[in-house]
C-alpha cells in the first residue's frame, strides 16, 4: 500500500492537472498545491479503518441496470443539440485540430 | 399585509378561494426581488416576463375551473444547477455563462406541468461545490439575517430567496448538505429526500451517487407539498426508485396538530458535544439543540442516545468519493459541444483548447476537487483512497441500519456553527468542509433528512436548525416530527427583525 500522508509535490500536482486537462499557471500551482496537501492529509485518516472483510458500496441503494422499452421517442433536433456549441459548421460541432504537435 | 409573507399553502388556499390572482402573487414576489435582491443577491436570473405570462395562464385556468394542481399559480425559484428551457443555466460557473439548455430537468417540467410560475434561477457555489455560495463565479449571496454573513451552500441562493420572502418555494439540490445547511443558517426548512425518490434528470451532476433534488421553503408543510409534486419515478433517470414516497403532506399536517407519543428519537452521540472537538460545535448551536430535544420530550417522544461510530469517518470518505465522481462528471466540460471555449494563440490543438478553457472556466474549489479526484482514482492509489472510502460507506450504512432498529428517527444539529462571515473560510478548504459534518452521512447512506428552524443562538442571535434523519423511503417520518417541532417552537425567528436588517420599513414594504 502506498504511503498516503507523504503529500504531493508541485510536479505531481502539475501532472494531475495535466491528466485532468487543466492548464494551471505557476501562481495557481503555488496557491493550490499546499491546500491539496492539507486536504489529502485529512482524508488519509480513513486508511486502515475498514478491513478486508468489509465490502465496498458504490451506491446507497442497490441498483440494477435499467432498459427502457425499445420504442422511438422524440429526441433533440440537430438545431437544439447544436444550440450551445462554441462553433458550428455544416450542422456539426466544429472543433480545433485534434492531433497535437508531436503526433 | 403583503401576500409574500404568507406560506405557500396559504397562498394556494387564497388562490383557490379567489382572494388573490397568480399575477398579483407573482408580481408581489417580483417587487420584493426588486427591493432586496441587490443586497441579498439570491438570484442569478429573474424571468419577470416569463413568470408573469405563466401566472396569467394560471389565472385563466382557475377562472375556467381547471387548475392543474393545488399549487397552480404559486411562484417558485429554481437553483441554477437544474436545466430550464429558455432560461440560462450556469451552475454558478463561468464555464456555462449564458448557456440556455434545450431541455427541462424533470423536476422543472413537473413544476411547469403543475402551473407554478418560475421566478428565476438562484445563485449557488460553482457546480454545487461549497458550503457558503462564495464559490459562485457571479459573486456571493448574502444571508438575509446578517448581510455580512454567508447563506450556506451550495444552495445559498434558494435558501436566501425563501428567507427574504423573494419566493415562497424553491428547489435545491443536496449532495452533502447543500439544502439542509443553508436551511440551518437562514432559518428556513430544507429537505433532502431519499436517494432516487426525486428525479435527477436535468440536474447537472456533481456526484451521481450522492446528489438529490429537494424542497426549500419556510414551513414543513410547504416542503411536503413541493416534495410530493416533484417526486416519483422517472424513466429518464436510471437511479430513480419505483416505490413512490407518499403521505408527506398528511404527515406534516398530523405532526403540526398532534403529539409525538410513541415516537422514538435517537440523539446521535458523534454529532454534538461528545463528538470530535476539532469539529467545533458551538455553544450557541448546542443550546438551541438541547432545547429542541427537550421540546420533543415534552411532545411525548421517547428520546435516547444512539451511537453511530463510523460517522467520524464520514467527512474523509465523502471528500474522496465526491471528488472521484466529480472529476469524472466534469470531464464533459471540454469546450467542444457547449459552454465556454478559450482558444490560446497560435495553432492550438483540441487538447490545448480544452486545457486553457478548463483553467479559465473553473474556479479554485472546482480545480481542487477535480485534482483530488483524479489522484484518488489513479492507479496505485485507488484501493487506498477510493476503495477504502467505499468501504466506510458500507460501515456508515450499517450504523444507520442498527440505529433504526432502536429508533424511528435520528436527530442532530444541522451544522456545527451559525452563519460565519463572508471571507472567513474562503481560502481554508478544510474549515469549510467541516460545515457538512452532520449532513454528509445521510448522502452517503441515501437516507432522507430535513433541517427545521429551531431557534436563534444565544451568543449571536442567528438562526439554528435541527436535523432529523429517517430510514430510506420513510420521508414521511421527517415531516411528522419536523412539523411537530416547528409547531412547538413557534415563530422564533421574527419577521420584523429580518425586515429591519434588509432596510425595509413600513413605508417601503
Amino acid at each position: 500500500m502506498p504511503e498516503l500522508s507523504r503529500g504531493l509535490s508541485r510536479d505531481q500536482v502539475r501532472h494531475l492537472a495535466d491528466l485532468a486537462r487543466i492548464d494551471l499557471s505557476d501562481a495557481e500551482l503555488d496557491h493550490l498545491a499546499p491546500q491539496l496537501n492539507v486536504i489529502l492529509e485529512s482524508v488519509a485518516s480513513i486508511q486502515g479503518v475498514a478491513g478486508d472483510d468489509v465490502v465496498p458500496t458504490s451506491h446507497p441503494i442497490p441498483m440494477t441496470n435499467v432498459f427502457r422499452d425499445d420504442v422511438v421517442v422524440p429526441g433533440l433536433t440537430a438545431e437544439q443539440a447544436l444550440s450551445g456549441a462554441p462553433a458550428v459548421e455544416e450542422q456539426r460541432f466544429s472543433v480545433p485540430r485534434i492531433l497535437g504537435d508531436e503526433q | 399585509m403583503s401576500w409574500i409573507y404568507k406560506t405557500a399553502a396559504e397562498q394556494a388556499a387564497a388562490l383557490a378561494a379567489g382572494e388573490v390572482t397568480s399575477v398579483e402573487l407573482t408580481q408581489a414576489h417580483l417587487d420584493q426581488i426588486a427591493k432586496v435582491d441587490e443586497q441579498v443577491h439570491a438570484f442569478l436570473y429573474v424571468d419577470t416576463e416569463g413568470a408573469l405570462a405563466q401566472a396569467a395562464e394560471s389565472d385563466s385556468r382557475r377562472a375556467a375551473g381547471r387548475p392543474l394542481h393545488e399549487l397552480d399559480g404559486v411562484p417558485v425559484a429554481v437553483k441554477d444547477v437544474l436545466t430550464t428551457t429558455g432560461l440560462p443555466t450556469t451552475c454558478g460557473s463561468k464555464m456555462l455563462e449564458g448557456w440556455i439548455p434545450p431541455y427541462d430537468a424533470t423536476v422543472v417540467a413537473r413544476l411547469k406541468d403543475a402551473g407554478l410560475p418560475i421566478l428565476g434561477k438562484t445563485n449557488m457555489d460553482e457546480f454545487a461545490m461549497g458550503s457558503s455560495t462564495e464559490n459562485s463565479a457571479y459573486g456571493p449571496t448574502r444571508n438575509p439575517w446578517d448581510l455580512d454573513r454567508i447563506p450556506g451552500g451550495s444552495g445559498g441562493g434558494s435558501a436566501a430567496a425563501v428567507a427574504a420572502y423573494e419566493a415562497p418555494l424553491a428547489l435545491g439540490t443536496d449532495t452533502g448538505g447543500s439544502i439542509r445547511q443553508p436551511g440551518h443558517v437562514t432559518g428556513t426548512v430544507g429537505v433532502k429526500p431519499t436517494y432516487g425518490s426525486v428525479s435527477r434528470y436535468g440536474l447537472v451532476a456533481l456526484a451521481n451517487s450522492l446528489d438529490q433534488v429537494g424542497p426549500v421553503t419556510r414551513t414543513v408543510l410547504d416542503s411536503a407539498l413541493l416534495q410530493e409534486l416533484i417526486g416519483g419515478h422517472d424513466p429518464k433517470d436510471s437511479t430513480s426508485v419505483q416505490a413512490p414516497v407518499r403521505g408527506l403532506v398528511e404527515a406534516a399536517r398530523a405532526g403540526a396538530s398532534g403529539d409525538l407519543i410513541g415516537v422514538r428519537v435517537g440523539v446521535i452521540t458523534e454529532l454534538g458535544r461528545q463528538g470530535d472537538e476539532e469539529s467545533g460545535w458551538s455553544e450557541g448551536v448546542m443550546g438551541v439543540f438541547d432545547d429542541a430535544v427537550e421540546q420533543l420530550r415534552k411532545l411525548g417522544a421517547e428520546v435516547v442516545e444512539v451511537s453511530c461510530p463510523s460517522f467520524v469517518h464520514a467527512m474523509a470518505a465523502y471528500y474522496l468519493i465526491l471528488p472521484a465522481e466529480c472529476s469524472s462528471n466534469l470531464a464533459k466540460f471540454d469546450a467542444m459541444r457547449y459552454g465556454l471555449r478559450v482558444t490560446p494563440e497560435g495553432n492550438p490543438s483540441a487538447e490545448d483548447v480544452m486545457k486553457a478553457t478548463r483553467d479559465a472556466g473553473f474556479g479554485d474549489e472546482v480545480k481542487r476537487r477535480i485534482i483530488i479526484g483524479t489522484y484518488a482514482l489513479s492507479s496505485g492509489y485507488y484501493d487506498a483512497y477510493y476503495g477504502q472510502a467505499q468501504k466506510i460507506r458500507t460501515l456508515i450504512i450499517e450504523d444507520f441500519t442498527k440505529a433504526f432498529e432502536q429508533v424511528d428517527v435520528l436527530v442532530s444539529p444541522t451544522a456545527p456553527t451559525t452563519a460565519f462571515r463572508i471571507g472567513e473560510k474562503a481560502d481554508d478548504p478544510l474549515a469549510m468542509y467541516l460545515n457538512d459534518l452532520a449532513t454528509i452521512p445521510a448522502n452517503l447512506a441515501g437516507v432522507p433528512g430535513i433541517s427545521v428552524p429551531a431557534g436563534t443562538a444565544a451568543d449571536d442571535g442567528l438562526p439554528v436548525g435541527v436535523q432529523f434523519l429517517a430510514p430510506v423511503l420513510e420521508d414521511a417520518r421527517l415531516y411528522r416530527v419536523g412539523a411537530a417541532l416547528e409547531a412547538a417552537v413557534g415563530d422564533v425567528l421574527g419577521r420584523d427583525k429580518l425586515d429591519h436588517r434588509l432596510g425595509l420599513t413600513e413605508e417601503n414594504k
